[in-house]
């Protein structure tokens, strides 16, 4: 099934930022995940024939990148930082809390798609450690009761858009720097909120 | 002297330092209209490169020598490397988010000087804020005319485009980003040829870090002589470090390096959490040797660093106190290369794995006497020789990156990694 034509238009745009087409091939990928919610086997075709590269090239690049996830994540990806800093200020004790309160192992999707769970590699926030993302939207600073409280909102609230700026303040502690005037804006589903590809939208 | 550079907006203003508006309160831009009105591209390379600025994301390189190798052929690319990743690491973030304009007024000097009309900013896919805030601020200095054609009357035209990673932390190494960003795997690249010769699409390309074009403003308004007479021969300019772990204040700090160590753990960063004693601490990334509190008095130089069998690397400075389970903080790093390893060449790819398992079964109880000497046995066969600078059998430095904690560990706290394996008769063989 081929995408919707404000989704192609898009791709268009995305596809004209670049002096060669293939360069477009990781944005696209976003848009793929944005449309179907993970990246699929149609996804992918739809972006090898936007850039005239065969599926399994596509898939190639894909499959190299973290963040691409295939088949369904869940609506909410819950990564928890456990590299050095974060780990020497407890990030696992985090991990193992958001797993614990969602039920969900590291590493796994729950069988009811609200959650996937991850130890993920630094992801710079070191001087707020320990630091959380919820679908690439940061959080620093979080204590192992401030993870389960987190879980449990998302899970009873299942809010539409998730930003940086609301879940730090609910959730948060100690930040890396002065993140600046806060923003109304945040992610939509497991794509970077990043208005050109990603899921942006606005916080209600 | 002038002790602040990069910083010196966001603290005055924190509300608005990211905003065209205050940009342009505060003198920007000012330096851009002067360098195209006033300067010729060979006087901007020139001032860069009396600077003796040299690249923040880790290696280290002089700018102005790597801008030299810059090949003629036609068109050139310039590509900021934002895919900051290095453990420890957070400086990029908070230029990328508090100060935009100043890395874009860095952005279209550089590219003036480069002969480059169109430039790349490669921001890693975990920092969707930083990319709003560059693209939005990319937006406004095309709307005001600082980008797009005819700049400012000049005749001179340049289009910025932002490219998100998708969480790759070898995307850092600036031929595996090239890859990247062609819609590639984030493989590294056999140099030579080096990108300044053939990069980007095969065409001669600068990959500059963040931190690295932000400098450049200031020092084309200020000249390459004043940034060169600022910080001791070698570490000239200031520079962003990232202090973390176990610090009672944590965060970016900007310095005029030559400073004491313990001046930078104790004074700058509020010394270790609750008066602990100091057990060891990363002076530039994961990728970084450790070093212990008998160095507490050296430098923080690039260079004397060097000289004490480590290095400056990004700037990430991560602090451990005396509570430090060292096994498991090896295996923090020890992971992380394992996970990021790109799987093109053996050595890294087998070897960072088996360092990790044999932690794990250390840290199980499960370790055996052998084990210290099989850990060294592995880094030789990564880094033959064990040496500073390390000897490399891959195509990319992360392969030797992962030496760093497991000799940091044998180095310094052998006596304690033993004290974790039982002795005599191994269980369970």
């Amino acid at each position: 099934m081929s995408w919707p034509s404000d989704v192609r238009r898009r791709a268009e745009e995305i596809i004209a930022r670049y002096p060669e087409v293939r360069s477009a091939v990781m944005p696209l990928l976003y848009l793929a995940m944005r449309q179907d919610g993970g990246l699929t086997l149609d996804g992918m075709r739809e972006v090898a024939g936007y850039t005239g590269l065969t599926p399994v090239r596509v898939e190639s690049v894909a499959s190299f990148y973290s963040m691409y996830k295939r088949g369904a994540a869940g609506r909410y990806i819950v990564s928890v930082c456990t590299s050095i800093s974060c780990h020497l200020l407890g990030g696992e004790n985090v991990l193992d809390a958001v797993a614990d309160e969602t039920g969900v192992p590291s590493a796994e999707t729950g069988t009811d798609g609200m959650f996937s769970i991850e130890a993920v590699e630094c992801i710079g926030a070191c001087g707020g450690a320990p630091a959380v993302q919820v679908n690439y939207e940061l959080i620093e600073g979080v204590t192992p009761d401030a993870g389960r409280r987190l879980c449990r909102w998302l899970a009873e609230e299942q809010p539409e858009v998730v930003g940086s700026d609301h879940m730090q303040a609910e959730f948060g502690g100690i930040r890396s720097f002065d993140w600046g005037p806060a923003e109304p804006v945040g992610a939509i589903g497991p794509v970077p909120a990043f208005g050109p590809y990603g899921s942006a939208g606005e916080v209600s | 002297m002038t002790d602040r550079i990069l910083t010196t907006r966001m603290e005055a203003h924190p509300g608005d330092s990211h905003t065209l508006t205050r940009y342009e309160a505060t003198g920007g831009y000012a330096t851009l209209r002067k360098t195209l009105a006033e300067m010729t591209p060979e006087q901007v390379q020139e001032e860069v490169e009396a600077a003796n600025l040299r690249g923040r994301g880790g290696a280290n390189f002089p700018c102005g020598v790597k801008w030299g190798f810059l090949a003629p052929a036609e068109p050139r690319y310039l590509v900021i490397n934002g895919d900051e990743s290095e453990p420890g690491t957070f400086k990029d973030r908070q230029l990328l988010e508090r100060d935009p304009h100043q890395l874009i007024e860095g952005i279209v000097i550089s590219s003036y000087a480069l002969d480059v009309h169109h430039v790349f900013i490669y921001i890693r896919g975990e920092y969707p804020r930083s990319a709003r805030r560059v693209q939005r601020a990319l937006d406004e200095a095309y709307a005001a005319g600082y980008l797009g054609d005819d700049i400012m009357g000049s005749g001179f035209s340049l289009d910025v485009t932002v490219h998100l990673g998708a969480g790759a932390y070898i995307c850092g190494e600036e031929t595996a980003l090239l890859n990247s960003l062609e819609g590639r795997r984030g493989e590294p690249r056999l140099k030579p040829p080096f990108p300044a010769i053939e990069g980007l699409y095969s065409k001669p390309t600068i990959v500059n870090n963040v931190e690295t074009i932000s400098n450049i403003p200031w020092i084309i308004a200020n000249g390459g002589a004043a940034y060169d007479a600022i910080g001791p021969e070698g570490s000239r300019g200031t520079r962003l470090f990232s202090l973390s772990g176990h610090v009672e204040r944590p965060g970016n700090y900007e310095i005029v390096m030559g400073m004491s160590w313990r001046k930078l753990i104790y004074e700058v960063a509020g010394g270790v959490r609750d008066g602990n004693g100091l057990k060891c601490w990363i002076p530039g990334g994961a990728s970084a040797p450790w070093l212990t509190p008998d160095l507490l008095d050296e430098p923080v130089t690039i260079d004397d660093t060097g000289r004490l069998g480590s290095m400056l690397g990004s700037g990430a400075v991560v602090v451990m106190d005396e509570t430090t389970d060292i096994v498991a903080a090896a295996l923090s790093i020890t992971r992380f290369f394992a996970h990021e390893s790109c799987g093109l060449c053996t050595p890294c790819r087998e070897g960072t794995t088996w360092l990790q398992r044999i932690l794990e079964r250390i840290l199980a109880g499960q370790g055996r006497e052998s084990d210290l000497d099989l850990l060294v046995d592995v880094c030789d066969n990564i880094s033959p020789g064990l040496r500073w600078p390390p000897a490399m059998t891959t195509i990319c430095p992360l392969g030797p990156s992962v030496v760093s904690p497991i000799m940091s560990i044998i180095t310094h706290f052998k006596d304690e990694v033993r004290a974790m394996i039982p002795q005599g008769e191994p269980a369970g063989v």
